[in-house]
């Protein structure tokens, strides 16, 4: 790697995977410049409608994130560009990228849509997937980053010698420009994270399937669309052929998965669970949908995939179906769908679908697997991006990274969770670059306005026509200039703009204001501008408020002129009333202890340590035995045939002579007090003196355990094991597991049971790798597998191929119906085969029971002490399933491995760096940000009843004895997040939200009224 | 012939999701009543019942709680 390393790393694909890394490495000190070749960020989780298990909307929970992105000014959008090039060596890349001319000026477009409305250009909406129609000047979505409108050549009249230019006459703010070139540009980075994502299969070759030829199949991202408030239907459940509301819906699973003839021997992993949401979702829509799902194995295999899965069967009216489906027919006049199958009982069937969703296999976009050869990163066979299991967001080229289903098909938060580990990685590799490249603002100091009466201005803003076409501006200026307390008001074209920024500072100046409105869009895109404004003319932040007099008024009172100016002008006299009630409020900034605790020392903790260490941090490791590693010192290889202990041995080294990181053999917990930058943990070890650790930050990586079964006659009989006791054997290569007769694994022994309501993840995986040892050994042996659903998601699918060809027997069975087990000189093992329809018994040598993973006890005690949640099941319980799967809720604290769900090893290790990179994030900012937007408690009012203790989701109030007898409560602002639940349940007026005081708003109730 | 009644409502917003539906509601351009008067809030666990009251008090004619 070269000396000369560069602090900003390029992240390529602006999907949610490409996003969380930007934000990660942006928040943690790097400069970052984010590519992607469409026009708007987003990827496909900004085109989905709700996300798997909790049913959240998808927009809902991604758009916050891409504001906040789009906000940072350390991150550059280079969207509508692309890679041509990459030179230099980790450390120090030179990126050449392309930046596709969109004919219009995104520093002048203000996204007011002027251009599209009058555009008479109209062709399929490709982001709808064609079932409505956009206009060829177009913004893939509403609320797309960055907020600019484009021009499809192939599409606009004017690229096409016919005579046009409507949108460059309407455009309010001249942004319009056809003479508008490409540019090249050169961008000097230290690292790349590639996260690109992912497409789906071209249907044409799944012709028998009718995709593209029959108007009522459609693909699982189609479904999306259309059941998406936003979509083509406005969220109404539609045949697209004629409009009609669909009765009977299909979804065929693994259409060019787990199919080699088509060149796609992966399980696509995410469409199992992405179809029964889209059947549950449905028929939230319209409750007399009938879906029904037909499938080969249902792989509900993440954290509470399974309940979402029988709550789908047992009572959201899901049919559920296990068979494969080979054509679609059509009745050409009714266009109705005709699937034959065979059920349950073998017997074909033939019924009539009205719609039929088909899960497409996903697989690496053609654009990544051309950027992949411009940065000679390497590929596997079906083009995803190589890794190792021990490194699993390296790519083959060092100094690049990968997030994301470009590396094997995956889900949201294990893309998220990738995406911070590939940044943790950059993170340690750039780490002495560290807010070289970052900007950072010289401010001039803030003017006190303390005990001045309120001089306030107010700007009014046309908004182009957005807002003037609608609400007479001028008028409204006239009749606001002379209210009370307010020492400007004028009007501006586009208030936003760069040269208004100017002349609002001289107009604070010139007219010595206070307080400052500006009348105009919506707060949650623009106040931080305006703030930012006011701060660089010396006013405090908090004194600039906003009236949404466009999204809230012109918008949507378009026919009626007077009475959107009537609101308008009570909009900005509200927005008056609460300004001259406005005080200045502080941001703070705590103390942060610069070293983390890790408290378990496997691979999880170990991996989580390191990265804080080679962040530059101290670490403090506990660990409750005398040995650091773990559940791998059980585990030996992987599926991949990679052997786990020489890298266990390297992890242990590493650990061992890294100075930062300090070990704590059978250590126990004793007490935890303090919060994020202040933790006072005190443990205790056998012999020596009990000691408290300071730190910052902790992370939780405390494992999960191997079951022991009181089923299948397990610890009666030696020859009955579990698959680590089996691993084991097999590692040892003892003849009697190696070379035995016959073998019997059976599946989900204690797993997905009313008990253990969950997939431990792992053990279909394992099974299959243990019967390939024995058959690759001795190809006479027998192997059996009992399952229920065979779960090999993602690339693991070809070694589920590899067993069934090697002769391993893979017999189903259900829930209902569980193999028995019977001891005598061999064991004999009963089960119904439902295919043959009969019992068999297998006399075998060996019994291998999948046991369940389940959770530490510990966990119960840990969530105590630094008050984070455990799920039902006993898993820690993460701050958001989707989008926060390394943070708790609470501030601070962080989370890794097996404790928050059974996973394989390449995930632990990756969650283990994104926890990492999480918490180096919080250490590096070297100081703990508490906006003042916080409750604050009046001590003379309060009485120490302890009620926002009770209320505060945040565990923020705390009752303080301050003399004898005498509670009173504080608010710890470092954990506060200004919701204001504890001010309402105060009952004598203590608490306050400063900024939203009670004054503040009911202020606003009167002039709101007037 | 007397005046079509308008009710007056004044609406309480999260800042987090109600007072962006309201963005979007206004980027697609749905067209509703301009009698109603929206207050946004940092969340609507911060809203006092005598809010509620109060408007009614001036004189709305309905009180729009959305979070």
């Amino acid at each position: 790697m070269t000396n000369n390393k560069i602090g900003a790393v390029m992240t390529v694909g602006g999907g949610i995977g490409g996003v969380q890394a930007s934000l990660d490495l942006a928040e943690s000190g790097f400069r970052v410049y984010l590519i992607d070749e469409k026009p708007c960020i987003g990827g496909v989780m900004a085109q989905l409608d709700k996300t798997f298990p909790t049913n959240d909307c998808s927009a809902c929970i991604f758009s916050p994130k891409l504001q906040t992105l789009a906000q940072n000014p350390n991150i550059e959008i280079l969207a509508y560009s692309k890679i041509e090039g990459i030179e230099g060596e980790s450390g120090n890349f030179t990126v050449k990228v392309r930046r596709k001319a969109r004919y219009v000026d995104a520093e002048k477009c203000t996204s007011c849509g002027a251009c599209a409305q009058k555009c008479p250009t109209k062709v399929p909406n490709e982001y709808n997937f064609g079932h409505d129609l956009r206009k060829a000047i177009y913004k893939d979505y509403a609320q797309g980053i960055p907020s600019v409108y484009t021009i499809d050549t192939t599409n606009c009249r004017v690229f096409n010698g016919k005579k046009c230019g409507v949108c460059a006459k309407v455009c309010p703010a001249g942004a319009i420009d056809y003479e508008q070139q490409d540019i090249i540009e050169e961008i000097n980075v230290g690292a790349v994270v590639m996260a690109p994502g992912y497409e789906l299969f071209n249907t044409a070759h799944v012709s028998e399937f009718g995709h593209g030829r029959m108007p009522n199949v459609v693909t699982n991202l189609e479904m999306e669309r259309i059941l998406s408030a936003s979509g083509p239907f406005g969220g109404v459940v539609t045949r697209p052929s004629d409009g009609k509301h669909p009765k009977k819906v299909a979804w065929i699973q693994c259409v060019a998965s787990r199919d080699r003839r088509k060149g796609m021997p992966h399980c696509s992993s995410v469409c199992c669970m992405a179809s029964i949401k889209e059947a549950v979702i449905a028929r939230e829509h319209d409750s007399s949908i009938e879906p029904t799902i037909f499938y080969m194995d249902i792989r509900a295999y993440g954290k509470d995939f399974d309940k979402y899965y029988e709550k789908a069967k047992n009572e959201g009216g899901v049919r559920f179906v296990r068979s494969m489906i080979s054509r679609i027919v059509e009745d050409p006049i009714t266009r109705d769908l005709e699937i034959t199958y065979v059920d349950e009982n073998n017997k074909l069937q033939t019924e009539l679908f009205d719609l039929v969703v088909l899960a497409v296999g996903i697989k690496p976009t053609e654009s990544a697997i051309e950027t992949s050869r411009i940065l000679d990163i390497s590929l596997d066979d079906q083009n995803f991006c190589t890794t190792t299991t021990f490194d699993p967001v390296q790519t083959s080229k060092p100094g690049i990274f990968v997030a994301g289903a470009f590396q094997a098909p995956k889900d949201i938060p294990q893309t998220v969770m990738e995406a911070s580990a590939a940044a943790g990685a950059a993170m340690s590799m750039l780490v002495d670059q560290r807010n070289t490249l970052t900007i950072k603002k010289e401010l001039p100091p803030e003017r006190d306005i303390t005990g001045e009466s309120p001089r306030i201005g107010v700007f009014v803003c046309r908004c182009g026509i957005n807002i003037a076409q609608t609400v007479d501006v001028p008028g409204v200026v006239d009749i606001i200039k002379d209210l009370p307390g307010v020492a400007y008001a004028g009007e501006n074209l586009f208030t936003c703009s760069q040269d208004t920024q100017v002349q609002i500072k001289q107009i604070i100046k010139d007219h010595n204001l206070n307080r400052i409105i500006v009348a105009s869009c919506t707060p949650r895109t623009h106040l931080p501008l305006f703030q930012e404004t006011a701060r660089e003319a010396g006013l405090n932040k908090y004194l600039v408020e906003m009236a949404n007099i466009r999204e809230h008024c012109s918008w949507v009172h378009m026919s009626e002129k007077e009475l959107a100016t009537m609101k308008a002008v009570d909009l900005i006299r509200m927005a008056i009333a609460r300004t001259s009630k406005l005080e200045q409020v502080q941001d703070q900034q705590l103390p942060m202890v610069p070293s983390g605790l890790v408290i378990g020392g496997g691979v999880a903790g170990m991996t989580a340590a390191l990265n804080l260490a080679d962040q530059g941090f101290d670490v403090h490791l506990l660990e409750s035995t005398d040995k650091l590693g773990g559940n791998a010192w059980r585990l030996f290889h992987t599926l991949k045939g990679e052997k786990i202990r020489p890298y266990l041995e390297r992890l242990l080294e590493k650990i061992e002579n890294e100075k930062r990181i300090n070990v704590y053999f059978k250590a126990k917990i004793e007490d935890v007090s303090g919060f994020i930058g202040a933790f006072k943990t005190k443990i205790s070890q056998p012999e020596k003196e009990s000691l408290v650790i300071d730190h910052g930050v902790t992370i939780i990586a405390t494992g999960a355990h191997e079951w022991k079964p009181d089923v299948y006659g397990y610890g009666s009989d030696p020859r009955i094991k579990t698959q680590l006791e089996f691993a084991k054997a097999l590692d040892a290569k003892e003849p009697d597991a190696l070379n035995a007769n016959t073998t019997v694994f059976i599946q989900c022994v204690g797993s997905r049971c009313d008990e253990r309501p969950w997939c431990s993840k792992v053990c279909c995986n394992h099974s299959i790798m243990d019967s390939i040892a024995i058959k690759e050994a001795n190809p006479s042996a027998r192997v059996f597998v009992l399952y229920r659903d065979i779960r090999t998601f993602g690339l693991n699918e070809p070694y589920y191929e590899k067993a069934r060809r090697l002769g391993v027997i893979f017999a189903r069975f259900d829930a209902e119906n569980p193999p028995s087990v019977e001891v005598s000189s061999k064991i004999n093992v009963r089960f119904k085969d439902k295919v043959l329809g009969g019992e068999m018994t297998v006399s075998a040598d060996n019994v291998v029971l999948a046991a369940a993973i389940i959770p530490d006890e510990y966990n119960k005690e840990l969530s105590r002490l630094y008050k984070i949640s455990t799920n039902e099941d006993g898993y820690f319980l993460e701050a958001h399933m989707k989008l926060r799967p390394v943070d708790f809720a609470t501030d601070g604290v962080y989370l890794a491995g097996l404790a928050h769900y059974p996973k394989p090893l390449d995930e632990t290790v990756a969650q283990a760096v994104a926890a990492g990179a999480h918490a180096a994030q919080s250490l590096a900012r070297g100081f703990v940000e508490a906006p003042g937007m916080v409750s604050v408690v009046d001590a003379f009012l309060c009485r120490g009843c302890g009620r926002c203790v009770d209320v505060c989701p945040f565990h923020a109030p705390e009752l303080v004895e301050v003399s004898a007898g005498v509670f009173k409560s504080q608010i710890n602002p470092a954990l506060c997040k200004g919701c204001g639940a504890c001010a309402v349940a105060c009952p004598t007026g203590a608490a306050a939200i400063r900024h939203f005081k009670d004054y503040q708003i009911t202020d606003m109730i009167d002039e709101a009224i007037a | 012939m007397s005046e079509e009644f308008v009710p007056k409502i004044i609406a309480f917003a999260c800042n987090w999701c109600s007072y962006a539906g309201a963005d979007l509601a206004g980027v697609g351009r749905m067209q509703y009543p301009p009698s109603i008067r929206l207050i946004r809030l940092m969340c609507s666990g911060m809203l006092v019942p005598s809010y509620i009251l109060k408007a009614f008090e001036k004189g709305a004619d309905g009180v729009l709680v959305t979070g």
